[in-house]
């Protein structure tokens, strides 16, 4: 297990992806869920960033458990802000067309689609969000 | 993110290189909105795009609907990870892609 806690700010999702993809290497993670995990990474810690404690700045923090037998990655991004369940949202319908199409909602409908597993809880004060993706 | 821009007549061309994300999708925007006056066709070349979230999305959302009422868009050189990113989202049949 790892963990990584720090602001929750725009300027540090690419440490929080590099702080990952140093996992994933040594689990030699397909490119492709590689890729998808980044994509979560965005869209997670991005949500963080817009709701959990706006106009003010607070902490988040983002854990690293790796499962075998199939080898799996389990990212936990925990923060102490407002709660927030993004779950809740509707997904989109992919298929309106352009002029009907919303702009909101879009990544974490991406991230259920992408992951094999999407879980939120609301504990002691805390927005815990957990994502895995298996790995083989 | 690194974004090189062409205009030759009414066509603007737009090549992109590295990830449009939550920190450089509002750059994007910016770059490509601010050339748009006067243009009736857009091409965005992806060939160096290796990674596009929802960020990303909203605002190829919002240039494919500015270009349809001022001529036409189309996303050139996409790799297969940006493809599956646009199938997942219904965005393969909104964007004409090449």
């Amino acid at each position: 297990m790892k963990e990584l806690t720090l602001d929750a700010i725009v300027d540090n999702i690419e440490e929080v992806t590099s702080f990952v993809n140093n996992e994933l290497e040594k689990l030699s993670c397909p490119a492709s869920a590689k890729n998808q995990i980044d994509i979560a990474i965005d869209e997670i810690f991005g949500n963080i960033v817009r709701y959990a404690y706006t106009p003010k700045i607070g902490k988040a923090s983002v854990k690293i458990d790796v499962l075998n037998n199939p080898l799996a990655i389990v990212i936990t991004f925990t923060d102490n802000g407002k709660p927030f369940n993004p779950l809740n949202r509707a997904d989109p319908d992919v298929s309106l067309s352009l002029d009907e199409r919303k702009e909101g909602g879009l990544g974490i409908f991406l991230v259920k689609k992408t992951m094999n597993l999407v879980d939120y809880e609301y504990k002691d004060g805390k927005n815990i969000l957990k994502i895995k993706k298996n790995l083989e | 993110m690194n974004i090189k821009t062409k205009t030759e007549n009414s066509k603007l061309s737009v090549s992109i290189s590295g990830r449009i994300d939550t920190v450089t999708a509002p750059e994007f925007d910016s770059q490509v909105k601010s050339k748009l006056d006067g243009i009736s066709e857009l091409v965005l070349d992806f060939a160096n795009v290796n990674y596009i979230s929802s960020a990303g999305l909203r605002v190829l959302l919002m240039l494919q609907k500015k270009m349809n009422k001022q001529g036409s868009m189309k996303l050139i050189n996409v790799n297969e990870t940006i493809v599956d990113v646009f199938e997942v989202t219904g965005f393969s049949d909104i964007l004409t892609i090449e």
